[in-house]
């Protein structure tokens, strides 16, 4: 028993970590703190890949003329590109929050919800950007 | 064994420290305090990730999930809401849900090779071609470099284009001011330039 | 943050230093940790530092907007225009062997040409999404918070 949590214990974690994560998203309605959950699901993404990158007894990835034993580097470089991928769509989301709250003046997502209804039925005046947009 | 065991406490009390970090923001309903716990994670995430040896990846995390992703979060706070409009409170459809993925994921890892292993499929396939080359072909010492500019060149120009798409998405969403801001600017300029 | 004297002047003293070290992140990538994405990232930082604690309209006299509009282009310009370079030069697309006589030496400037490109883009990209956001918002009061 002891064994098996030595050999997956690291793998174990990381997927608690991503559940925390994956938690915030579905359950909270705001979208700030949904892309918050959303990094975190990320960077515990991040932890899986690198863990499985890890070399017992191996060294960082850069040549130094002693060992030859190293921590595998193709996920090292994948990880490395997708951090920058992500703050970067990370930024996109954030812009498209506060252009929803500009336009509708909320980022709870069920106030949303109703704005969609009530959009459905027509009910123009209860929009607050419907206003500006007909002029 | 000795630095073995020093090794898996490190781990464990780093990765408690996430998790701790984790529910703290799950339980804050003030998005300050959520933006900045979210950099504290990246931060702990760093830490980590220089104790499994993916020293360019934890600087690269140190440099954007702590700092530059705080100031983007602290920045569409300011322009949003400081905080959320409803209670935290648990919600028993989404525990189900991530107890079902976290069952799946957990039973995905039996077969999996032991945290650390060597003999796993990934340090057999490719990788040794990539350290040898990297060593007497490229003769760069850094193997991340020479794999991610030379041997997956592709890939990263790939990525940069991303990276390059969603700068301009972000200008084009928000770059430029508001409507509302420039027809009044319009307004207070039309009377001066008749005067 | 007008009024924080020792928020300004040890930035003042920082963000040289912080300049410099985002260049040796760049050109010293092929031998320790680091490489265009972290460089980039860094030099980013130090304009991001440089814009909250002095204003974004100081820090866009330092840095215009309009030069964000060439940068970030240009750096994947750059990127693709290397692998050009290789196929005009008998390789294959993003090869770098045939860039200089030998191919050791090839692949040391294509690195290096490329790394470089990336690190133009990332920076542009990162004060480009901050000018975007703090574009938008008064300068931050201390108590706003």
């Amino acid at each position: 028993m002891l064994e098996l949590f030595l050999d997956k214990y690291n793998y174990w974690i990381v997927i608690v970590l991503m559940l925390f994560g994956l938690y915030i998203v579905i359950s909270r309605g705001n979208l700030v703190k949904k892309l918050v959950g959303l990094n975190v699901f990320q960077t515990s993404v991040f932890l899986f890949y690198i863990s499985l990158a890890k070399a017992e007894g191996g060294t960082a990835p850069i040549l130094t003329g002693k060992t030859e034993l190293f921590s595998n580097p193709l996920p090292h470089v994948l990880i490395l590109t997708a951090i920058v991928v992500g703050i970067a769509t990370t930024a996109l989301g954030l812009a498209l929050v506060v252009r929803i709250q500009e336009t509708y003046n909320t980022i709870e997502e069920d106030e949303l919800e109703d704005l969609n209804v009530a959009v459905m039925k027509g009910e123009q005046d209860r929009i607050p950007g419907a206003e500006g947009e007909a002029r | 064994m000795g630095s073995g065991l020093v090794n898996v406490a490190v781990d464990i009390s780093l990765m408690t420290l996430l998790a701790v970090t984790a529910i703290g923001i799950i339980r804050s309903r003030h998005l300050f305090a959520t933006a900045m716990l979210s950099g504290i994670y990246s931060l702990i995430s760093a830490a980590l990730f220089v104790t499994l040896d993916a020293v360019d990846v934890a600087f690269t995390e140190a440099a954007v999930g702590a700092g530059i992703s705080t100031v983007l979060m602290l920045g569409a706070m300011t322009l949003t809401r400081r905080s959320e409009k409803h209670a935290v409170k648990l919600h028993i459809g989404p525990i189900l849900v991530c107890l079902a993925v976290g069952a799946a994921l957990i039973y995905g890892t039996v077969e999996m090779p032991p945290f650390g292993s060597t003999e796993a499929a990934g340090f057999k396939h490719i990788v040794p071609e990539y350290i040898a080359g990297s060593r007497d072909d490229i003769q760069v010492p850094n193997i991340v470099t020479s794999i991610l500019a030379s041997y997956r060149g592709f890939d990263t120009l790939g990525e940069t284009a991303v990276i390059f798409t969603a700068g301009i998405g972000v200008w084009f969403l928000i770059g430029r001011r508001r409507r509302e801001d420039e027809e009044d600017e319009k307004k207070t300029e039309t009377p001066g330039d008749r005067a | 943050m007008r009024h924080h004297l020792i928020l300004r002047v040890v930035s003042k003293l920082l963000i040289p230093f912080i300049l410099l070290y985002a260049l040796y992140v760049q050109f010293h990538g092929d031998y320790g940790p680091g490489g265009g994405f972290q460089a980039g990232v860094i030099f980013g930082a130090a304009f991001v530092l440089y814009a909250l604690i002095y204003g974004v309209e100081t820090a866009q006299k330092a840095f215009p907007a309009s030069w964000l509009a060439i940068l970030v282009p240009l750096g994947l310009l750059i990127f693709g225009g290397t692998g050009v370079a290789s196929l005009l030069l008998g390789g294959t697309y993003l090869d770098y062997d045939v860039l200089a006589a030998t191919p050791t030496g090839g692949q040391h400037l294509g690195i290096i040409v490329v790394e470089f490109g990336v690190g133009v883009t990332v920076t542009g990209v990162i004060i480009a999404i901050f000018f975007a956001y703090a574009g938008r918002t008064d300068d931050i009061q201390d108590d706003d918070w």
